[in-house]
């Protein structure tokens, strides 16, 4: 009885080691199985939801949707957004609140997208760019709202 | 035909025309010196070069790949690092041992290549006990591992120098058991008598059932006795950090890392020339018109031919197969591989006797 199974053994165990020798030369004879992506030379495949840094979304009239309510910067767990607002006088003479610079703290982000969904508006969204490496700190530190943009009319 | 065998002949005899006989042997000495330690240093690009294509293409992945075409430069550059690189010395070790260690373990590997045939007549040393010479010499790289341990004064290395000693001195045996396998059926200890026994065909096919489970339990045993996964209990990199070489950097670490992979070359070569038939072409019967085809592929193709294929089957092994725990090991050495290699060689003694080998 012990002689049956040391010999069970022995052959249980070559039969498993050849499984696993088959699976490993089948993957090294076949090249086009190689998964990698060789990032720099070929952009990787990003998914639709990938968080990679905050935008605010201007259209073609460089019109965007903040009304300066500071619900994202109340909404930022860690400080990351701070809003400047000024005060617009609209040709009827009222005072209206707009932005003056929307700062926005990259190095600070934790991508947790708490502003997205605080916004009221739908003004900001997660873009999914991701190579934010840069040589100096002061470069994270960015003013989401373009040069001259307004909001657009009719957001309230 | 143009062959090794002629080459050193002639420059044999011009050294012999042009120099003193004690000076002609100083420069063949010389050469042949020269040409061991480069055959070393292109086992050592071109096995760790090997080992990390292989490994990624097994693994799905595509390996080195930047430095020079395909990555072929990469061990160049690893090797230039590795050499400009700090020797560092820690505080309380042994010294003397420390630095002995590494050239200990390569000093073993060099003398090992003596008794190897490349190709026909071309050999340093034709010694007539080379298999027993090539077996005792192999299992002194264990002092120098052991040493490498010990002497580093830290518990890493102790104990990886430990478990190699072990690992080492079990499996010397069914290693030893497996190669006197051949040497009952060709009769001889001599290298070159051993290929010559093969001209027919080789050991593996002429020796039937006997032969093959001789050779897959040397593959085996001479993989635990290289240290290399899945028997690397001496590095055993995720428990032991690095084992006996933990220590050691810059160049010594080098030493240790390039006789890993000549040995592994050295023990490949040893079961090509038993098994397959070291630079004998492959001959069935004889006199037919297959092996004259054969015979005009020149010897050296069919050595690092055979010995590269076997060195592709340890790295198959390495990459498969995951890292056995040291009682593991012992059990498979003295449960599994010592009783069935003893019975094998009762088999192969009757297989011999009777004359059933073709």
């Amino acid at each position: 009885m012990f002689l049956i199974n040391y010999i069970k053994d022995v052959f249980g165990a070559v039969k498993s080691l050849a499984i696993g020798m088959r699976r490993t030369l089948f993957y090294f004879v076949r090249p086009k199985e190689i998964i990698t992506q060789q990032y720099p030379d070929e952009m990787p495949v990003i998914a639709e939801r990938f968080r990679g840094e905050v935008v605010l979304m201007h259209d073609e009239n460089n019109e965007h949707a903040c009304t300066g309510c500071t619900a994202c910067e109340l909404a930022c767990p860690n400080g990351s957004i701070k809003i400047v607002t000024k005060f617009d006088i609209s040709p009827e003479g009222k005072k209206k609140k707009a932005i003056d610079t929307f700062v926005y703290h990259l190095e600070m982000c934790t991508m947790c997208n708490l502003c997205v969904e605080a916004c009221p508006t739908s003004a900001i969204k997660m873009d999914t760019a991701y190579e934010h490496s840069v040589f100096d700190r002061n470069k994270l530190t960015k003013k989401l709202n373009n040069e001259g943009s307004k909001v657009r009319s009719g957001v309230e | 035909m143009w062959s090794l065998n002629e080459i050193v002949k002639r420059t044999d005899v011009k050294l012999n025309e042009m120099f003193s006989p004690a000076m002609a042997f100083l420069f063949e000495a010389i050469i042949v010196a020269l040409l061991a330690i480069s055959l070393f240093a292109i086992l050592g690009l071109v096995l760790v070069l090997m080992e990390r294509k292989v490994s990624s293409f097994m693994q799905v992945r595509l390996g080195p790949n930047r430095v020079g075409p395909k990555g072929m430069f990469q061990t160049v550059a690893d090797t230039i690092k590795l050499i400009v690189k700090e020797g560092m010395t820690p505080n309380n070790v042994d010294r003397f041992l420390f630095h002995l260690a590494p050239f200990l373990v390569m000093i073993v590997a060099m003398i090992l290549l003596a008794p190897l045939p490349f190709a026909n007549g071309f050999q340093i040393w034709d010694v007539n006990i080379g298999v027993l010479f090539v077996s005792a010499v192999s299992s002194v790289s264990v002092i120098g591992i052991l040493m490498a341990g010990w002497s580093s004064n830290n518990k890493y290395s102790l104990l990886g120098a430990m478990r190699s000693g072990a690992q080492i001195v079990s499996y010397e045996l069914s290693a030893g058991f497996s190669i006197l396998a051949i040497v009952i059926l060709s009769g001889s200890l001599t290298f070159s008598d051993i290929i010559q026994s093969q001209a027919n065909g080789w050991w593996l096919f002429k020796g039937h059932i006997p032969a093959i489970i001789a050779f897959v339990i040397f593959i085996i045993a001479s993989t635990a006795e290289t240290n290399r996964a899945p028997f690397d209990m001496a590095e055993a990199e995720s428990e032991l950090t690095a084992g006996f070489h933990t220590e050691y950097s810059g160049m010594k670490f080098a030493l240790f890392f390039l006789a890993e992979y000549v040995n592994v070359f050295i023990v490949c070569a040893i079961g090509a020339t038993l098994f397959l038939g070291g630079w004998m072409p492959l001959h069935f019967g004889s006199n037919t018109s297959f092996n004259h085809v054969m015979d005009y592929i020149p010897g050296i193709v069919w050595f690092f031919g055979k010995t590269f294929f076997l060195i592709f089957v340890m790295m198959w092994f390495r990459w498969t197969f995951p890292r056995l725990r040291i009682d593991q090991l012992l059990n498979l050495e003295w449960k599994y591989l010592l009783p069935i290699s003893l019975i094998n060689l009762l088999l192969v003694t009757v297989v011999a006797i009777s004359g059933w080998h073709f």
